[in-house]
């Protein structure tokens, strides 16, 4: 056993832990910024943009692996202009991994910041303005500290999502070993070469990081978060 | 201050006409809560916009519906004093009083920081969370943050209904001397007739999203001319009338025939008197009637009793009395209930 762990190649656990970092990145300030802007809106505008936002959700991964492709293929313009000014592959590149397990793991973080923004209490933003505090100090002052809990709930299932993410990611950026390689793609391929000793392995890896992490995180914030009341 | 409002907003459930012109410093909303008191005061904060209409607070305007102008909260130097503090929980109480004090020197911030700790006696609180104080601080954090901020006019709602009984007159003693200091105009909202008293020189009552009278607190609370305004200052007996000559009326809901101080104008259709003012003698003598005790309950310092005039089918009175020995009444006992001339209150229900 200790030995098949001293000869295993750990890119994917790398790929991974790389591609979930950079995704909850991204994610975290798009999704805090659209949630932002959806709380503002009228209950009409609030509806369709919600629905867009939450449909990579909701959908098949694969759904989005397919409108992935239609932007990004080099064969498309989207995919040719990114190449020919900026010399940006993003099919079948590590690039395409953290686009994929972005794409899916945004509305997790956009949902969260959503519902705590909307709970934060709308007498502190009433009392800011009476204090002459702009709305943007508003937000990064007084609503965003308030909904912090949220906020790094949202980042947290976010960055549980990112890792594990299989769809998109093999679709968008196939199963290059030691490029595009995530550990959940390693699962998959073993399992069809009927190596189940070895899928074993890699799902414990990736149990005992997604828990890790979760109740680590939760540890933080949670002795953190003790000025902003909870039931 | 001169405060000019004529704005109208229509909620879902009920319409907001809020209209009144103030100048005293100290005016006072009384209401029922529901009566749009609170919509009054968020709409001069620019907490809400109105529908239509102007508001002009010291000749400058604030919103007008026809020329377009709603002057944004931050800029309408306002200091509201929320139900519920609304103090920032992420920030202590140095940071909250701060809040409003941005775009100034850190020195400056820092003094006046330091002067209002002291006014307002949060010395060895400044680090700490709202969470951490009692209600009692937590107001006195509220009025430092809105007093740095040194708002022209400041907008009191509700300011004791989060607070215990038993610490309240406490802290209203306070609240008085602070605000004797201030110098600019207040406006405060409440559904205590006692707050409003204590606090106010002029009133406006409010009923149903409209305007009922607007004058001086005291004078509305001694003599309302409307019939809801003695309702809303906490008359609990009003009966319609039958004017008999210029001094004397019949009220037709309690059966008896009272005499009246002022001349009874063609206008009056009500009287009210306040359960306070009915007093017990055993001899007849002039708006006096024999009585019969309905109901009859006691609170720490005073007896309250359901009368109506004995051996009739008219409709009951209420009868307060402070406790003192003598002066309790049972069931059997008779005699006279008596009112002087002076405390009917002649009311007009247009």
């Amino acid at each position: 056993m200790l030995e098949i762990l001293k000869e295993l190649d750990y890119s994917p656990l790398l790929i991974s832990l790389k591609t979930g970092i950079a995704a909850t990145i991204v994610s975290f300030f798009v999704g805090i910024w659209l949630a932002g802007r959806v709380v503002r809106m009228s209950e009409r505008k609030k509806a369709v943009a919600d629905g867009i936002l939450t449909l990579p959700m909701v959908l098949p991964p694969t759904v989005a692996g397919f409108f992935l492709l239609l932007l990004f293929s080099r064969r498309r313009t989207i995919g040719i202009f990114l190449f020919d000014t900026f010399d940006l592959k993003i099919v079948q590149t590590w690039l395409g991994c953290v686009i994929a397990a972005t794409v899916i793991a945004l509305p997790l973080m956009y949902r969260n910041a959503r519902a705590t923004f909307e709970q934060v209490d709308s007498n502190l933003i009433f009392a800011a303005r009476t204090l002459g505090m702009s709305e943007r100090k508003i937000f990064w002052k007084v609503i965003l500290p308030t909904a912090a809990p949220g906020v790094a709930s949202g980042t947290i299932l976010t960055f549980a999502r990112a890792i594990g993410e299989y769809g998109a990611t093999s679709m968008l950026a196939g199963n290059i070993a030691g490029k595009t390689g995530t550990i959940s793609q390693k699962i998959a391929m073993v399992i069809q070469d009927g190596n189940y000793q070895l899928a074993g392995i890699w799902v414990a890896i990736i149990i005992v990081i997604s828990f890790g992490i979760v109740v680590s995180i939760n540890l933080v914030t949670g002795r953190r978060m003790k000025n902003v009341t909870r039931w | 201050m001169m405060i000019h409002v004529d704005i109208e907003k229509d909620f879902q459930s009920f319409k907001l006409m809020s209209k009144f012109v103030g100048d005293d410093d100290r005016i006072g909303i009384l209401g029922a809560s529901g009566c749009g008191k609170s919509m009054t005061l968020k709409a001069i904060a620019g907490i809400i916009t109105p529908d239509k209409g102007r508001i002009l607070v010291n000749d400058q305007v604030y919103f007008d519906s026809e020329k377009n102008i709603n002057v944004p909260t931050q800029k309408r130097n306002i200091g509201y004093l929320f139900q519920n503090y609304a103090l920032f929980p992420t920030m202590t109480v140095e940071k909250n009083i701060a809040a409003g004090l941005g775009g100034r020197k850190p020195e400056e911030i820092k003094e006046r920081v330091a002067i209002m700790i002291k006014k307002f006696a949060l010395k060895g609180l400044e680090k700490r969370y709202p969470k951490e104080l009692s209600g009692g601080q937590q107001q006195r954090v509220a009025l430092a943050r809105i007093m740095a901020y040194e708002p022209e006019v400041l907008m009191l709602d509700e300011p004791f209904s989060a607070l215990d009984s038993f610490l309240k007159d406490n802290l209203k003693m306070e609240m008085k001397h602070l605000l004797d200091e201030y110098e600019g105009g207040m406006i405060m909202v409440s559904h205590s007739r006692d707050e409003i008293y204590e606090f106010t020189n002029q009133l406006l009552l409010m009923d149903q999203g409209c305007m009922v009278e607007l004058g001086k607190t005291r004078d509305l609370f001694a003599k309302p001319y409307r019939m809801e305004t003695a309702r809303l200052t906490g008359c609990k007996n009003i009966s319609a009338i039958t004017k008999l000559d210029e001094n004397h009326v019949y009220a037709k809901e309690w059966g008896i025939t009272l005499e009246t101080v002022d001349k009874v104008h063609n206008d009056i259709t009500h009287v009210g008197i306040r359960s306070h003012h009915i007093n017990r003698s055993e001899k007849e003598q002039i708006n006096s009637f024999l009585f019969e005790i309905l109901e009859q309950s006691e609170t720490p310092f005073e007896y309250k009793y359901i009368v109506k005039k004995s051996g009739s089918n008219h409709c009951h009175m209420w009868w307060q009395v402070p406790k003192n020995k003598e002066n309790i009444v049972t069931r059997q006992q008779g005699g006279y209930l008596h009112i002087q001339p002076e405390d009917v209150m002649l009311l007009s229900s247009k």
